[in-house]
């Protein structure tokens, strides 16, 4: 088993996630992570899933995917193929906020991005590893709520997208 | 500017549609008005159920090969075609699917007959889409019919909102040529070609297993060519049947779980194993662990998707395998096989004396499945069609029928969709009335459907229905005898008197329950102009061998 990540240039189409998920959910098959967002041509779609499976699998549910009519093409990388990134924000009650939480932040290299009367939020960009090890520090400063994105990641072999939109 | 139902209907005509199969209802109901003004132009057969239609559009694509098309309204009508969605799915056919929806500002309430059916379908398509303004029918037509006929073929289906059958727009067919996310036939790679040429020239005991693909793909003079040229024994899968000529010299039988002993036996001894348009289905396969492991393995294949999936091979020939083909044939050395077709032969010898003869020509009392379609094959023309259930009778008739033209047998495959065979046979004989339309069917999955005889009355289509009843769930049945310790758990049947349900819809019917009477029955239902409704009353309890129980080896097909 190995984390690897599938990205998934697609048409902009109604539906088009669904029918992707769908191949997981019928393999029963965990997303760790999914994101979805525009990509570097006009209409194209790229959607990045995050998931921990075999290399077999991982080639199999790429070759499935890629057979939705509506995606263009679907890459698959394992981790050290890949520059990835995920954010999170932690929100924390201001009766936490003392010198100790301070040097956590700068620690981390965290930031502060908003303060209201009751509690501040920090974020923090890095990967899953870093962000949960964050997570872990802040639960003794009584963290009141925690999200974190999935995976945004741009692949490091050159192969790109251009030849597949003949 | 025209309505929206108009341009469904000019869309598919557009298309050179000749026939739909479907059912009325609210949402649908602009389209079939609009139809009232085509039916010079298009025909409509109204099925007695939205299955019947699909299963009924499904038979017409299997001998056509054309895409054939089921109409149904929202709601209901469009869940009731889901199971020949998946059924056609399974077994690439070609289908457009039109289902009406409420109207658009209704979406999403729970409005009277609303399902979501882009949703419910999205597994079991090819492709599927709402549409719901008028301008968008037409191009999503083009799609839908480019999508379902092109690479690998399959079910789409359109679901049109009832605002945007009755709002007006232009109209102006553009056939779709192509898609730029969809990229149906890669291009045959020459090395493979070469790789695979060099493997077949050097091998000893080298074997061809085909499929379907030829059949689709067209291929089947190709296969013959290159089959004739090598000299290598060739065994066919259910859906390959017709593909080669079982009176070719190395023809050596089918493939599977309940195919012949030789190929199977033979697959596991075999030095080059050579799958043409085949998906490695587990009913041919049985235990992958143990399926031609000393075989280095070529596949031809459309679908990326397959390549590796359950078996792994040695060269991969990804495209068209007409394209492929001519490439081998190109490629390899005129050869001869005769010691290793020779193997086929002996083994073959064996399942005659121990299974063949006793289905063909029984000595016990009771009549087999086996010496009906023996008659049928003394009786039938060389392009008749056959269009089986799913059960017993399916895998007797495949065994013994005589395949000699491709596209003459239609059956559910990969699903096993009881109750396919009587509304697909329908639309197996609207495509051509002059061809014979075999239907054979048992008495659980005849019922299922029972009710598209009123199809067939309404039709006049001359489908020759052969029913072998045995009161069984026969196939269930076999396996309750032998995995279930004889457990029969609900598989016997009281059944109505068929033939009488016949005569109700004016089709005319006979019963034959003795040997004497059956080969003249047969006879007289060819001879019937118009459909005929043959039962027989064959042994309760006979089983179909060969068999590969499940979890065994190919090597493992027993004869009792």
């Amino acid at each position: 088993m190995n984390r690897y990540t599938i990205s998934v240039f697609t048409e902009n189409f109604i539906g088009i996630l669904n029918r992707i998920t769908i191949i997981f959910t019928r393999r029963g098959i965990n997303i760790d992570a999914l994101t979805a967002s525009e990509s570097r041509e006009d209409g194209i779609y790229k959607i990045t899933i995050e998931l921990t499976t075999s290399e077999e699998q991982v080639i199999q549910l790429s070759k499935q995917i890629e057979k939705i009519i509506d995606v263009i093409k679907a890459f698959y990388y394992t981790d050290d193929q890949v520059v990835y990134q995920e954010i999170a924000l932690y929100k924390i009650p201001i009766e936490s906020l003392d010198p100790r939480l301070e040097k956590v932040i700068r620690q981390f290299n965290a930031h502060i991005i908003a303060a209201e009367k009751d509690f501040v939020v920090i974020e923090f960009t890095g990967h899953k590893e870093d962000t949960q090890s964050l997570l872990e520090i802040l639960k003794e400063f009584n963290i009141l709520e925690f999200a974190r994105s999935g995976r945004v990641a741009v692949a490091k072999p050159m192969d790109t997208l251009d030849k597949y939109l003949k | 500017m025209i309505r929206g139902a108009d341009i469904v209907v000019r869309s598919l005509i557009a298309e050179n549609a000749e026939y739909i199969f479907g059912y009325p209802g609210g949402a649908i109901m602009p389209v079939y008005d609009a139809l009232y003004d085509y039916s010079d132009r298009i025909k409509h057969v109204l099925t007695r159920h939205e299955q019947g239609a699909i299963h009924a559009a499904q038979g017409y694509a299997r001998v056509s090969g054309k895409v054939g098309i089921a109409l149904a309204t929202s709601g209901p009508g469009a869940t009731n075609l889901i199971t020949g969605i998946a059924d056609a799915q399974i077994d690439s056919t070609p289908l457009v699917c039109i289902t009406g929806q409420v109207a658009a500002h209704l979406l999403g309430t729970d409005a009277f007959q609303e399902t979501d059916m882009v949703g419910i379908s999205m597994p079991g398509t090819k492709w599927n889409i709402q549409v719901r303004r008028a301008e968008d029918i037409a191009p999503a037509i083009a799609k839908a019919f480019h999508i379902a006929r092109s690479g690998r073929p399959g079910p789409v289906l359109v679901d049109i909102t009832k605002n945007a059958q009755t709002e007006f727009a232009e109209f102006n067919y553009i056939p779709c040529l192509g898609i730029r996310s969809y990229k149906p036939y890669a291009e045959v790679s020459k090395e493979a070609v070469q790789q695979a040429a060099e493997l077949i020239n050097a091998a000893e005991r080298p074997f061809i297993v085909f499929g379907q693909g030829v059949l689709i793909g067209k291929a089947d003079k190709e296969l013959k060519a290159f089959v004739d040229k090598t000299g290598i024994p060739a065994a066919s899968t259910l859906l390959g049947s017709g593909a080669l000529s079982e009176m070719n010299t190395h023809y050596v039988g089918k493939l599977g779980m309940h195919g012949n002993y030789a190929p199977n036996i033979l697959t596991n001894q075999c030095d080059v194993l050579i799958a043409v348009g085949m998906r490695f289905d587990d009913r041919v396969t049985g235990d992958l662990k143990r399926y031609a492991k000393q075989a280095k393995v070529i596949h031809l294949e459309l679908d990326p998707a397959e390549i590796d999936k359950n078996v792994k091979c040695t060269v991969p020939i990804l495209g068209d395998c007409r394209q492929s083909l001519e490439m081998l044939i190109e490629a390899v050395h005129a050869n001869k096989h005769e010691d290793w077709l020779q193997r086929f032969r002996e083994l073959e010898k064996e399942e005659k004396k121990v299974v063949c003869a006793n289905d063909l020509s029984p000595t016990k009392v009771g009549l087999t499945m086996g010496e009906v379609i023996r008659f049928i094959n003394e009786y039938k023309a060389d392009d008749a069609i056959l269009v089986t259930d799913v059960g017993q009778h399916q895998m007797i008739a495949w065994r013994y029928f005589d395949y000699k033209q491709p596209r003459t047998q239609v059956t559910s495959g990969g699903l096993g969709t009881m109750g396919f065979a009587l509304p697909a046979a329908l639309g197996a004989q609207l495509h051509d009335f002059n061809r014979q339309v075999i239907c054979v069917c048992g008495d659980g999955g005849i019922q299922m459907t029972i009710q598209e005889l009123g199809t067939i009355m309404q039709t006049k289509a001359p489908v020759k229905i052969v029913l072998l009843n045995n009161n069984y769930l026969g196939m269930v049945r076999q396996w309750q005898q032998m995995f279930f310790d004889k457990r029969y758990s609900f598989t016997e049947l009281e059944n109505p008197d068929f033939v009488k349900i016949a005569e109700a819809y004016k089709i005319k019917g006979s019963k034959v329950t003795g040997r004497a009477e059956l080969s003249e029955a047969v006879a007289d239902m060819f001879i019937h102009d118009g459909p005929y409704f043959l039962e027989v009353v064959v042994e309760k309890e006979d089983n179909v061998f060969p068999m590969i129980a499940t979890g065994c080896s190919v090597e493992e097909v027993r004869l009792s």
